[in-house]
């Protein structure tokens, strides 16, 4: 009757968390999913520190998309100042993003997800089977992060953005250089997609409201508004209106909850089912020619959405690179003022707010973050408990952790960021 | 000969560094041909129990767990080695070290008391026999690759001791601080990032911690009077090696100076 399951980690993801599940005769009588990462308390330093330091402070919070924490943060504090940027560093930082999600993606695909769908435990297991694809994917991951490099310095915690713009202008020569490599990369990523639409997904569906950044012109990362897929709109300073967060016991991320209560879903699936429509004719071309196209509910399937977007951010990025010509001043110059701003782009996984105070010394007096993993928080434990009964009782205790343990990598959780090893624990009782 | 054992471990980090291994795209699959990846949970679910004979350890040591655990990791590794300015310094968790934590926890958290957290997060070598240090915020993948390599031949992995100073005279970079007055930790920091701040046009921020020379008491006079805001020099030493002995100690000399800064 009763029964206890310990899975001691989960791996693939990044950070460290456990999962808690009590059942009784069968029946899931609790379900909680716990985050042990340590606090870092990052709100809390930036206080006091001069806005100029934030971008390279907060990338700290994630070596996987630092590039999205300073986008996010340059942007909430050009907002407080009211700083314009120009045409130019506009177009750098969308290419500085299509580089990071190009990394990013590329890795959670080959290196974290796909040993799920292949039943095998790494990428180097892949190589053992198939060395070629596993090769292009590594070049692939690679050419992301030659790009950040170009324009950064380094592909972790790149160092030339600055609120208002960027320290200089990367080298011409070295943006253009890549732009063959990238042409290779566009259609290595039209292979995977074509590769990835016949894994074996499991079979899974919840009925999401999605949330994501949306822009009149183009599928949204760097900028726009925020989406609900219950057709609600927000500009970025009304987020905290209707997006919500709590601190709960076990855990050190804080959950997220619409302002009805509801739990929600951020992230690469999130973005395709609110924006597919804006996708460039190439990315449209293979959606349509895979047969990926919203809605589409099952969260394994991030996956294929993460292969599209590739697609897409190397169009994009190509595009960038061969207009690459900046003119003028690589940031605008401001006054500092007493204020408050907002930024919100879209990390890799998923949607990434923030907020601060800050006073006419520069200096920073308030600072709220929300990452994407807090905000997909309520949705996992709700797709777990979903899961859960239909993979504990009839299945051995490890394939049901791997079972619960996928669905959770397939969120692509950066539990760093909020807080990456989980630990099923299962009670019964 | 079988193949060495390898582990990475992670504490209170952001995973930047061991991401570092992964980033290693062109040497990976020939590196995993030398090594055996026994316990990496970021890159595999393959656990493979100890000893093992090198154990990499990315972060800081920051909860009680944390701190029963890096003694356990040192009872089954042969060489333990800190990677990453967590690891070896503290890292950027450390600069709730200088504040009141209690204040940082509540800046953040609505419940302060669900949290279970030591008061300092401090580098492996304050817990457990350290056998070597990679610095950096974040770490040079290629030291990572030496590292392994240098265990491997049994010599003295060869790394930098110099300041990045030298490395932008290497690189032909402009000097930012003598050519644009842009305040500049290189000539007091550790030199493996390549220089890259200095070649983007803005001055060094210490990430790679302080370099073992360090001539604090000619550098910080000079950063003084080239400030672009109150107290710079002070947000430049104490943030991502902050807590570096060097590092600290210049700074709490500055504060003692000016009491009011």
């Amino acid at each position: 009757m009763t029964k206890n399951i310990s899975i001691p980690a989960l791996a693939r993801v990044e950070g460290e968390g456990a999962l808690y599940i009590r059942t009784k005769d069968n029946k899931i009588e609790h379900i909680e999913l716990n985050i042990y990462e340590p606090p870092r308390f990052f709100e809390g330093f930036l206080q006091g520190r001069y806005f100029q330091e934030v971008p390279d402070i907060t990338a700290r919070i994630c070596g996987i998309c630092p590039v999205a924490y300073q986008m996010s943060s340059a942007k909430a504090l050009e907002d407080a100042f009211g700083v314009e940027i120009s045409p130019d560093v506009y177009n750098l930082r969308r290419l500085l993003y299509c580089a990071e999600f190009i990394e990013s993606h590329v890795l959670h695909m080959y290196m974290l997800q796909a040993p799920d769908l292949l039943g095998v435990d790494s990428v180097i297991e892949i190589a053992a089977i198939a060395p070629d694809v596993v090769k292009k994917a590594l070049r692939s991951k690679k050419l992301g992060n030659d790009l950040l490099k170009a324009i950064g310095g380094r592909s972790v915690h790149p160092v030339s953005t600055k609120v208002g713009g960027f320290y200089r202008w990367p080298d011409k020569d070295k943006i253009k250089g890549l732009i063959e490599d990238f042409k290779w990369g566009l259609e290595f990523a039209k292979e995977t997609a074509r590769w990835a639409v016949g894994l074996d997904f499991p079979d899974f569906e919840m009925e999401y409201e999605y949330v994501a950044v949306s822009h009149p012109d183009h599928y949204a990362i760097y900028d726009g508004d925020v989406l609900s897929s219950t057709g609600n709109k927000v500009p970025v300073e009304e987020y905290e209106t209707r997006y919500l967060e709590s601190h709960v016991p076990q855990s050190t991320a804080l959950h997220s909850h619409t302002t009805q209560g509801n739990s929600y879903f951020v992230g690469p699936l999130a973005r395709y089912n609110l924006n597919f429509e804006q996708l460039r004719p190439t990315a449209m071309e293979i959606a349509k020619e895979i047969g990926f196209v919203p809605p589409e509910f099952n969260p394994y399937k991030g996956l294929l959405a993460r292969a599209i977007e590739t697609i897409e951010v190397y169009d994009v990025a190509i595009e960038l690179m061969e207009a690459y010509d900046p003119q003028g001043p690589p940031y605008a110059k401001f006054d500092l003022k007493d204020g408050e701003g907002y930024g919100v782009s879209e990390a890799p996984r998923g949607l990434l707010y923030h907020r601060y105070k800050v006073g006419k010394d520069g200096l920073i007096k308030e600072a709220k973050i929300t990452p994407p993993t807090a905000q997909n928080y309520a949705q996992m434990e709700a797709d777990l408990a979903k899961l859960a009964p239909k993979v504990l009782f009839d299945r051995s205790h490890k394939e049901a952790s791997v079972a619960l343990e996928h669905l959770l990598r397939s969120y692509d959780p950066c539990i760093s960021c909020s807080t990456h090893f989980l630990k099923l624990k299962h009670d019964r009782v | 000969m079988s193949k060495p054992r390898v582990a990475v471990h992670k504490f209170s980090s952001c995973d930047g560094c061991q991401l570092g291994i992964l980033n290693l795209e062109d040497e990976l699959l020939d590196l995993v041909g030398i090594i055996e990846i026994a316990y990496f949970l970021e890159a595999t679910s393959k656990i493979q129990p100890g000893p093992y004979d090198i154990a990499l350890v990315e972060g800081s040591v920051s909860t009680p767990h944390e701190k029963k655990r890096i003694q356990e990791i040192r009872e089954e590794s042969g060489v333990l080695i800190a990677f990453g300015a967590c690891a070896t310094s503290g890292g950027i968790q450390s600069l709730r070290n200088f504040v009141d934590h209690t204040k940082l926890a509540e800046a953040v958290y609505d419940h302060p008391e669900y949290l279970d957290y030591l008061e300092k997060a401090t580098p492996i070598s304050d817990h457990v026999k350290v056998d070597l240090e990679i610095h950096g915020c974040p770490v040079n993948k290629y030291q990572i690759l030496e590292a392994i390599i240098a265990l491997l031949q049994q010599r003295t992995p060869n790394f930098p001791t110099h300041s990045v100073c030298l490395d932008c005279k290497r690189n032909g970079t402009v000097c930012v601080m003598v050519t644009q007055g842009i305040p500049c930790v290189g000539p007091v920091t550790r030199a493996g990032c390549g220089a890259i701040c200095p070649a983007n046009g803005r001055g060094c921020y210490g990430c790679f911690g302080p370099a073992p020379q360090a001539e604090f008491d000619a550098m910080i006079p000079l950063l003084q009077a080239a400030e672009e805001y109150p107290n710079q020099t002070v947000h430049l030493l104490r943030n991502f090696a902050g807590y570096a002995p060097a590092f600290r100690n210049a700074v709490d000399a500055m504060l003692e100076e000016s009491p009011k800064k």
